[in-house]
């Protein structure tokens, strides 16, 4: 177990990882463009070739669209905090890290933060692409910093669950293939379109499944509406996730280290 | 003379092989300490579970003083490892990747620590490229400047010079005998025996997971019969004792 020496340095540890991976995020720019062109080529493709034959029930179609489109630039974006661990535990450095008196837990921590911060950078790319293609929105500061916050959160669930996957993996591939479910996750929702149009079975999964509840609720505050139940089931659901893969992730790094 | 290192059959297998079947031997504080051995002999995971990188399944380790299961962070505190594939950050400038570790050692000065290591293994002109441009000996030398950082009392170098051409080993040999000189205590492993004659204090063999000899030099020397057929006398080099010892043993 850690001394008291090492949790006092507990900040600076994670400071230093924070800066080592935000260094490693600024030298490879292509892993933000590679995160943001897929949702934003999807934006592109509902609002301008299927967006006509959509009945989502609003005029402003890029409006319903945009939280779906988020949730899955971080489902996206979170595979790359799976490679970037992967990779550190496979190399020496971490070999190096893990016979200095540094807390171990710091080490993920820094690659956690490392996530929000290059995932809140994909979420404003998208954000100010949705604003060229007509997203409007009449919330105010309160709203938007709930939707940054509800968004934060899904990054930090998502993000513990990429820890499992790199601690765990085998292989480069398998450490990122797990996201792939997660990016279509947003297609068997209310991202697109309404639930009431799907077949039962499928919307039954779609109606209880995180994405939708996490996606009503942005919608609703972007557009100044009462989130209503919805916002607890989000919340529920992001705190869940993370407390569980949060658990499951320590316990692999442990396994590892 | 106080022990930097002692260790007490020492056990640790893989799955069905058996790696260190008790293993013995100590470290003097301030001696430069080689243990050589075969491929696959077991250096690495010695080194490994000394530097509270791995477990061991049974016997005891101390390191410093304290011990490697009950307090592997007071271990931590004293040691520093320079493991046998480079743990360098790839992406980083070779100075970066100095101040990094200056930082997570807490010193005060991180910036001024790399300019004078960068400075004292000849990578200042190197210092701003990303590690991935250097070359092997490079890479090395900056590996060994990082396990320095923060002056630990005893350092690990887990086969510094295997990949190094003739010229970068003698730089690393002159660094080593500048650390013991210093009075850090040096443990490292290595195949090349003429490495261990030219810079080891004291010598441990391992074989097939024992020590099955241990000395200096001279007291190696001495294990070895004395030259029966040979017209000039000679003395044995460290190559023919290791073929000996090991011959013998094999014969039982
Ligand atoms: N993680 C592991 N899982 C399974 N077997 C292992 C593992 N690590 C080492 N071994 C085995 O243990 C034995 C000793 O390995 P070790 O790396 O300690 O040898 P070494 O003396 O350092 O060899 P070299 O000179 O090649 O570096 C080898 O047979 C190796 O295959
Ligand atoms: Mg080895």
């Amino acid at each position: 177990m850690e001394t008291t020496t090492t949790k006092s340095h507990f900040f600076t540890d994670i400071r230093v990882m924070l800066g080592r991976s935000m260094r490693h995020i600024f030298r490879s720019m292509d892993t933000i463009i590679t995160v943001t062109i897929t949702p934003i080529a999807m934006m592109l493709l509902f609002v301008y070739v299927f967006g006509g034959a959509i009945q989502s029930g609003t005029d402003n179609y890029v409006n319903y669209l945009l939280p779906g489109i988020l949730l899955m630039a971080i489902a996206s974006g979170i595979s790359y905090t799976a490679f970037r661990l992967f990779t550190d535990v496979q190399r020496g450095i971490f070999e190096r890290f893990h016979t200095m008196p540094i807390s171990r837990s710091a080490l993920l921590w820094g690659h956690v933060l490392t996530s929000l911060v290059s995932n809140a950078i994909s979420v404003v790319v998208i954000i100010l692409v949705a604003l060229i293609m007509g997203f409007r929105s009449s919330a105010g500061v309160l709203p938007w910093l709930a939707v940054a916050g509800i968004l934060a959160l899904f990054t930090l669930a998502l993000t513990w669950v990429a820890a499992i996957a790199g601690l765990s993996a085998k292989t480069v591939d398998g450490a990122s293939a797990f996201s792939y479910p997660l990016i279509f996750l947003p297609f068997i929702s209310s991202a697109f379109v309404p639930t009431d149009s799907m077949p039962k079975v499928v919307r039954v999964f779609a109606e209880n499944q995180p994405v939708t509840s996490i996606v009503e609720t942005i919608r609703a505050l972007l557009s100044n509406q009462p989130a209503g139940n919805d916002i607890w089931v989000a919340l529920a659901w992001c705190v869940g996730i993370m407390l569980v893969a949060y658990l499951f992730a320590m316990k692999a790094y442990k396994r590892r280290a | 003379m106080k022990k930097a290192i002692e260790v007490r059959e020492l056990r640790k297998s893989f799955k069905d092989t058996e790696v260190l079947k008790g293993t013995n031997f100590e470290v003097k504080q301030g001696e430069i300490f080689a243990l050589l051995g075969s491929n696959g002999a077991g250096k690495t995971t010695i080194v490994k579970i000394l530097t509270t990188l791995l477990k061991q399944d049974g016997g005891t380790a101390t390191v410093n003083g304290f011990d490697i299961l009950s307090q592997p962070d007071k271990v931590r505190q004293a040691i520093s490892l320079t493991g046998q594939f480079a743990a360098v950050d790839e992406i980083l400038t070779g100075r970066e990747n100095l101040i990094m570790i200056a930082k997570l050692r807490y010193l005060k000065n991180p910036r001024e620590v790399a300019d004078d290591l960068l400075e004292r293994f000849g990578l200042t002109d190197a210092a701003d490229r990303k590690m991935s441009t250097y070359s092997g000996g490079m890479r090395r030398r900056l590996d060994i400047a990082m396990s320095l950082i923060g002056r630990p009392q005893i350092i690990f170098l887990d086969e510094p010079t295997t990949g190094l051409d003739p010229e970068a080993r003698i730089e690393v040999w002159k660094i080593v005998k500048e650390l013991a000189d210093s009075g850090t205590t040096v443990f490292l492993t290595t195949q090349y025996l003429e490495e261990a004659e030219q810079l080891a204090d004291r010598i441990a063999i391992l074989h097939e997971g024992r020590i099955i000899a241990s000395g200096t030099l001279p007291e190696l020397k001495k294990m070895f019969p004395t030259a029966k057929v040979e017209y000039v006398e000679k003395q044995p080099s460290l190559e023919e004792i290791f073929l000996t010892i090991v011959g013998k043993k094999e014969e039982n």
